[in-house]
């Protein structure tokens, strides 16, 4: 009874909740970093890591970040002190809190969930708007990018910042168009909801284009080869993280690939029929969810590892000239079925 | 097209921070130019060339390459070195074609002394010059995508190479300053199983082609960063001197194994593939191709190999060549190789000059870079062949 009743208090359950997005937070990249260290290596006739914790090195993203985090913290004296040290932050937040809305499984039929806790299932909060959300608060991630660059005092940060600006303004907008399209034909715009949508199909099946352009536009918006103009390593060295080190240079690529997780899931989530399954219906949702997550993370690695990167002006031209176009038809004919039938 | 005009020294920018204010007449939005120095270390140019950039924006407005940052003095270092000391040193500056550079000198000191070379050692040389060659080319086909930002290429040329060197290893003890010519000859015969090896392995490298065309000359991508970037038309690049791959894909087909053939080249047959346009495609795709002449030459090699010794019966304890001049010009993997040697009758030469392809291919990054973006640079250096071991020596 004493446990029911510790189970009933809001705050718990929100603060245990909270524990589970970070802790997701926390590892679903390593994990992922692991798997784009030995993914990348075995398509290039190579082993990867092999050392660190005995087992084909498991333990190298720990052993990395350790080191990281033990490195010297240098900033450079021409740079912005402040800002400097601010913008990995400003990074990293908006990114962590895209987890808190992304839903892993079906809302559990027997709800005890006392009100305030946002409901019950595997999620960290339901909102109504919960795909503006995610969208508006990932798009903050730049501003981190832009102080980085700008701070720096490095040339070579600046063009990478002022890239990495004029490709999120781009691609923000398939991205939003894509997602809208979705949300009209799920009509809400709550994650839950549209994941509950598509219980009977996928939304992939009939927003096809607005799959590809959401897929293409959440590889910009991560600077993710094809389109990793903003850190092009041959180029501009590393973009704006070129004068980081240590631990803050550790939370840029965290975020980096927390990004490519938390865009996998919204992915997920509109399009892949969030935690519905197939041809195996007992296997959990929240399982099917994270394998949905981890196929298409795996799609993004994938591709790094195949093509060579593009340059500005052809990717912009790709936004303006293909991508708005195709997305506004989308939501156009999107429009059209739903008044219809 | 005319040459266009080179900066000259007096404006050669300083270090980084020291821009030129350019205020337009009627702009409301004055810009400022920014001077950028790329190297000499940067991720972009292998070995430490640097290249002074102003920038419009992204746009490169005048593009400078410094060089000398890698000067070791082999001309004048030759000058007091014995011949035989002087191929381990020739196979030193351009580490990528080692065998080539040394070839040229024993060739050379060979001329100058009259010297008869056995049959078999010409086509053992000519054999490991074209494996030379490969080995060369397949660095700037897997380095060409990486800093295109395609990592693959570079680890399975990296494979493609191990098996080269593994090869070479077996004749030469060496895996990249072979030192395997002597003056008259080789320093051995080939081993057993070499052939043997060297058969497979023109099979399996011939496949594996496969893999970087796929990979690099039938993507979309690639193409379109590299399609009509950086075009260099022919009589620009003669003016230059620019020789081997970056000519030939500027549709000049001279080369010094067709037009003037040294070893046994005018026995076997094989041809110069050219391009059509001279961009950075196109000198990819002509490198691409000149992998399968190499291959092809290789192969008659195999088949053709005549007993015999590889060294004459006696040579002298002193290498001393009689007083004069000589200049051997040879196809090296990267263009033309030239060596001018004057001798006095010493132990020594007196002078040797060496003609590198490098440093020619360098002086045109000024032409090529003039008004292409940041990110173009790097299509068009990294297609501009160049060690920078052999531009400096």
């Amino acid at each position: 009874m004493i446990f029911y009743h510790f189970f009933s208090n809001p705050w718990v359950v929100f603060a245990l909740k909270l524990a589970a997005v970070f802790i997701f937070f926390l590892t679903a990249p390593l994990v992922l970093g692991y798997v784009e260290h030995k993914g990348l290596a075995h398509m290039q006739s190579r082993l990867g890591p092999m050392e660190a914790g005995k087992f084909h090195g498991w333990a190298q993203l720990i052993a990395d970040g350790v080191k990281f985090i033990q490195k010297e913290d240098i900033i450079p004296d021409a740079a912005d002190r402040h800002i400097f040290a601010l913008a990995p932050m400003v990074v990293i937040i908006p990114v962590s809190l895209v987890f808190l809305v992304i839903p892993f499984g079906p809302a559990s039929v027997s709800c005890h969930a006392p009100a305030g806790a946002g409901g019950c299932g595997f999620w960290g909060e339901n909102f109504d708007v919960g795909i503006f959300f995610v969208l508006a608060i990932s798009a903050i991630s730049v501003i981190g990018m832009l102080m980085a660059g700008w701070s720096s005092a490095n040339k070579f940060s600046l063009i990478g910042a002022i890239r990495g600006a004029a490709q999120l303004i781009a691609y923000e907008l398939p991205l939003v168009l894509a997602a809208s399209a979705v949300a009209m034909q799920a009509g809400t715009l709550s994650l839950v909801g549209i994941a509950a949508a598509q219980d009977s199909y996928w939304f992939v099946f009939p927003q096809i284009a607005g799959f590809i352009i959401f897929v293409i536009a959440s590889l910009a918006e991560l600077s993710r080869p094809p389109f990793d103009m903003p850190i092009a390593d041959s180029e501009i060295i590393f973009g704006h993280m070129t004068e980081y080190t240590g631990i803050r240079f550790g939370l840029f690529l965290l975020s980096e690939y927390a990004g490519i997780v938390s865009l996998s899931a919204i992915a997920v989530v509109l399009y892949l029929g969030g935690w519905h399954g197939f041809l195996v219906p007992w296997i959990p949702g929240p399982i099917w969810t994270l394998a949905k997550i981890g196929a298409l993370s795996f799609l993004v690695i994938w591709l790094r590892a195949t093509y060579p990167r593009l340059r500005e002006d052809q990717l912009q031209k790709m936004a303006w000239k293909y991508l708005i176009p195709i997305a506004l038809v989308n939501i156009l004919l999107t429009m059209i079925f739903k008044v219809a039938f | 097209m005319s040459v266009t005009e080179l900066p000259t020294a007096g404006m050669l920018p300083g270090g980084p921070g020291e821009g030129v204010q350019v205020v337009i007449a009627g702009d409301e939005f004055p810009t400022q130019e920014m001077t950028l120095s790329i190297g000499p270390q940067h991720p972009s140019t292998h070995g430490v060339l640097r290249v002074v950039l102003t920038l419009d924006g992204e746009r490169i407005d005048t593009a400078t390459p410094v060089i000398g940052y890698m000067h070791r003095a082999f001309d004048k270092l030759s000058e007091v070195r014995d011949y035989r000391q002087i191929i381990a040193l020739s196979n030193r500056h351009d580490w990528l074609s080692a065998f080539g550079n040394e070839l040229g000198v024993a060739l050379a000191t060979e001329r100058l002394m009259g010297l008869e070379v056995p049959e078999r050692a010409q086509w053992i040389r000519m054999l490991m010059a074209e494996w030379n060659r490969v080995l060369n080319h397949l660095m700037f086909l897997g380095s060409f995508g990486l800093e295109l930002g395609a990592m693959t290429p570079m680890f399975y040329a990296f494979r493609e190479r191990e098996d080269i060197q593994t090869l070479m290893e077996m004749a030469t003890g060496a895996r990249m300053h072979f030192t395997y010519c002597r003056v008259g000859g080789l320093k051995e015969d080939l081993p057993k199983g070499f052939l043997l090896y060297s058969e497979v392995l023109v099979k399996r490298i011939r496949h594996r082609l496969l893999d970087y065309a796929g990979l690099l000359l039938g993507n979309e991508i690639f193409k379109k960063r590299t399609v009509g970037i950086g075009v260099l038309p022919g009589e620009v690049a003669k003016s230059y001197g620019v020789t081997g791959p970056i000519l030939h894909a500027s549709g000049v087909a001279e080369d010094s194994r067709k037009t003037e053939p040294y070893l046994k080249y005018s026995e076997v047959e094989f041809e110069v593939p050219v391009g059509e346009h001279g961009d950075s495609f196109d000198r990819f795709n002509v490198l691409y191709h000149r992998i399968e002449e190499s291959l092809k030459i290789i192969e008659q090699v195999h088949d053709k190999l005549p007993p015999g010794p590889v060294m004459p019966g006696k040579m002298p304890k002193y290498l001393k060549p009689p007083e004069g001049w000589t200049y051997v010009r040879t196809e090296n993997s990267l263009g033309e190789t030239g060596y001018y040697l004057v001798s006095r009758g010493e132990t020594t030469p007196w002078r040797l000059k060496m003609r590198t392809p490098s440093f020619h291919n360098v002086s045109m990054i000024p032409y090529l870079l003039k008004g292409v973006l940041l990110p173009d640079l790097i299509a068009v250096l990294g297609s501009v062949f160049f060690v920078v071991g052999d531009v400096d020596r």
